[in-house]
């Protein structure tokens, strides 16, 4: 290569098209998002402020707004769990992801593509399977139980299965892939003369990591973490399975409201609220980090 | 001893990366374990070795028709999601125009919206049209959260081609169709490979939207979701096993190709 700098995007000069030709290109697929992302959320706002009018499943428009803050003085509880859990997990992930991506990237050799089929692969056995596999691992008759009862870490009582600890492992794994690929990707883009440089410098091992890998692998982390957090908040199939009553989340409270109680507006109240809520944090989150560059 | 302390603190990344995948790996080798399970109606607690689940696939009751459903929506969903999402990221990696920022929102929203609020809206929005779910109201939930994440994948891969290709194309008298077609979208198609794999996967493993939009059709991730709560049939994890060896089997050949042809060119 003769040209010192890398083949990326900036470097391309976008075509300053005046034709109707990039809106064709984009028709179809934001017209798409259109009917089925942005016209459901509208609908979900007009049905959270609906009341039921007696008969089930029959609810008429009130404008009561009154809806949101009942909805959450009633599931603040499980609002906090969600998001108490969701941030362990992503914490989780992040430190076991980080090491994992910064050594695929930089120590892996010609391993690199094998062991970046290896962290998706798991995805290919249904996400419900292994987490029915983490109740078993987790449960009486498993390993981890039986390993930790003979080194006397817990108690023969104590269970770790049907608890907020196999909760936050559960979410902790299944978002995994999402936390590694994109700290890889910003990893895999530093350039290694970069780090020559720092080197050069006289900066040891350690301080080039502080100085310079780290920063230029924020992107990634930022968002890795955003990738993490958001599913993980959401979700509700980690706490139905590997949970017990008291550690529901909101997403349990939004699912019984809709299809148990056939409480249409309270579902649609609790959703808009914790997608009011993630946008916040992400806006919030995405400022302070400091990236403009998402994913 | 000294040498063995310095061997551990040289490859303390690689032994973390080693755990890592350890950790990664051990619900996938259980459900592959279990599905040899000698088990009646629940696969809880081993009771002997067995082939007959793998012999027997569709055994259980409603599983293969759910298998088929999963492969029609996630199809259908993949082929769809992965042409509008290529176009819109050939839109916004290679074109100045108004409204950029607005459809990069646009992109970006889905992803960040948790899936049950995705699920939650599109069934509202069902309910108050008096439209039936059914596979269509889940094929359309399914290209809609894929769209996203085709654009990212497909975008990413377009930003990192080298210019300089294109414009030796150009160099050589090469008009724009011809250095799209020639060029272009060759060194793009990779990209697009892997988009539609991560769509196909995502549609394949979804539950929570699914469970909002698909009404009374059964899919693979449904049929497991309900059978947990009894017992869940071997042959479950079979399947699971199954696209597990059959999909690393795609990617490693698909990897090995790639390898050749690119030892081809240079």
């Amino acid at each position: 290569m003769a040209v010192i700098s890398r083949p990326s995007g900036k470097v391309f000069a976008l075509k300053d098209n005046k034709s109707l030709f990039p809106y064709l290109l984009l028709a179809p697929g934001l017209l798409w998002l259109f009917m089925f992302f942005i016209l459901p959320i509208a609908n979900l706002a007009q049905m959270s402020t609906k009341t039921n009018s007696g008969e089930t499943g029959q609810f008429e428009q009130t404008y009561r707004f009154a809806n949101f803050i009942d909805s959450f003085m009633d599931a603040s509880g499980q609002f906090a769990r969600s998001f108490l859990y969701a941030t362990l997990a992503t914490l989780i992930a992040l430190a076991i992801a980080y090491p994992l991506a910064y050594a695929i990237a930089f120590k892996s050799g010609k391993w690199k593509n094998v062991l970046l089929v290896l962290v998706i692969a798991p995805f290919f056995v249904s996400f419900l399977l292994r987490t029915i596999a983490w109740k078993q691992i987790l449960g009486e008759e498993g390993p981890v139980t039986a390993i930790l009862r003979t080194l006397h870490i817990i108690s023969p009582q104590t269970t770790l299965t049907s608890s907020a600890f196999a909760v936050v492992t559960g979410l902790a794994y299944n978002f995994l892939p999402f936390m590694t690929l994109p700290i890889y990707a910003s990893l895999e883009r530093i350039d290694p003369r970069t780090l020559e440089a720092s080197g050069d410098l006289y900066a040891n091992g350690f301080t080039t990591f502080r100085k310079v890998t780290l920063p230029l692998s924020m992107p990634g982390v930022v968002a890795g973490t955003l990738l993490t957090f958001i599913p993980a908040a959401g979700d509700y199939i980690n706490a139905n399975i590997l949970g017990n009553p008291n550690t529901k989340m909101l997403g349990n409270v939004i699912e019984a409201r809709f299809f148990k109680i056939v409480d249409y507006p309270t579902a649609a109240a609790l959703s808009f609220t914790l997608m009011a809520a993630i946008l916040i944090l992400v806006t919030f989150y995405i400022r302070k980090a400091g990236t403009e560059e998402l994913v | 001893m000294k040498r063995l302390t310095r061997w551990f603190s040289k490859n303390l990344i690689r032994i973390y990366a080693g755990l890592a995948f350890i950790y990664l790996f051990i619900p996938v080798l259980y459900t592959f374990i279990y599905s040899f399970n000698d088990s009646g109606k629940t696969n809880l607690i081993w009771k002997g070795f067995t082939f007959e689940k793998w012999s027997n696939p569709c055994g259980a009751p409603d599983i293969c028709s759910a298998l088929g459903n999963s492969f029609l929506i996630g199809f259908t969903s993949t082929f769809v999601s992965t042409v509008l999402g290529t176009l819109i990221a050939f839109a916004l990696g290679r074109y100045k125009f108004r409204g950029r920022s607005t459809t990069n929102l646009l992109i970006f929203l889905p992803m960040a919206t948790p899936e049950i609020v995705l699920g939650a809206s599109l069934l509202t929005m069902f309910i108050n049209f008096g439209f039936n779910t059914s596979l269509l109201t889940a094929i359309i939930a399914h290209v809609m959260f894929c769209i996203s994440f085709v654009v990212v994948t497909v975008k990413a891969r377009i930003a990192s081609l080298d210019p300089r290709l294109e414009q030796a194309a150009m160099d050589l008298y090469a008009n724009e169709w011809q250095t799209f077609r020639r060029v272009t979208f060759p060194l793009v198609l990779p990209g697009v490979a892997a988009a539609a794999l991560l769509a196909f996967s995502l549609s394949f493993d979804d539950f929570i939207i699914t469970n909002f939009t698909a009404g009374t059709v059964n899919t693979f991730p449904k049929f497991v979701y309900v059978a947990a709560g009894r017992g869940i049939p071997a042959q479950a994890n079979v399947i699971g096993s199954a696209m597990f060896i059959i999909a690393v089997t795609v990617v490693i050949l698909g990897q090995v190709l790639g390898n050749k042809r690119k030892s081809k060119v240079s």
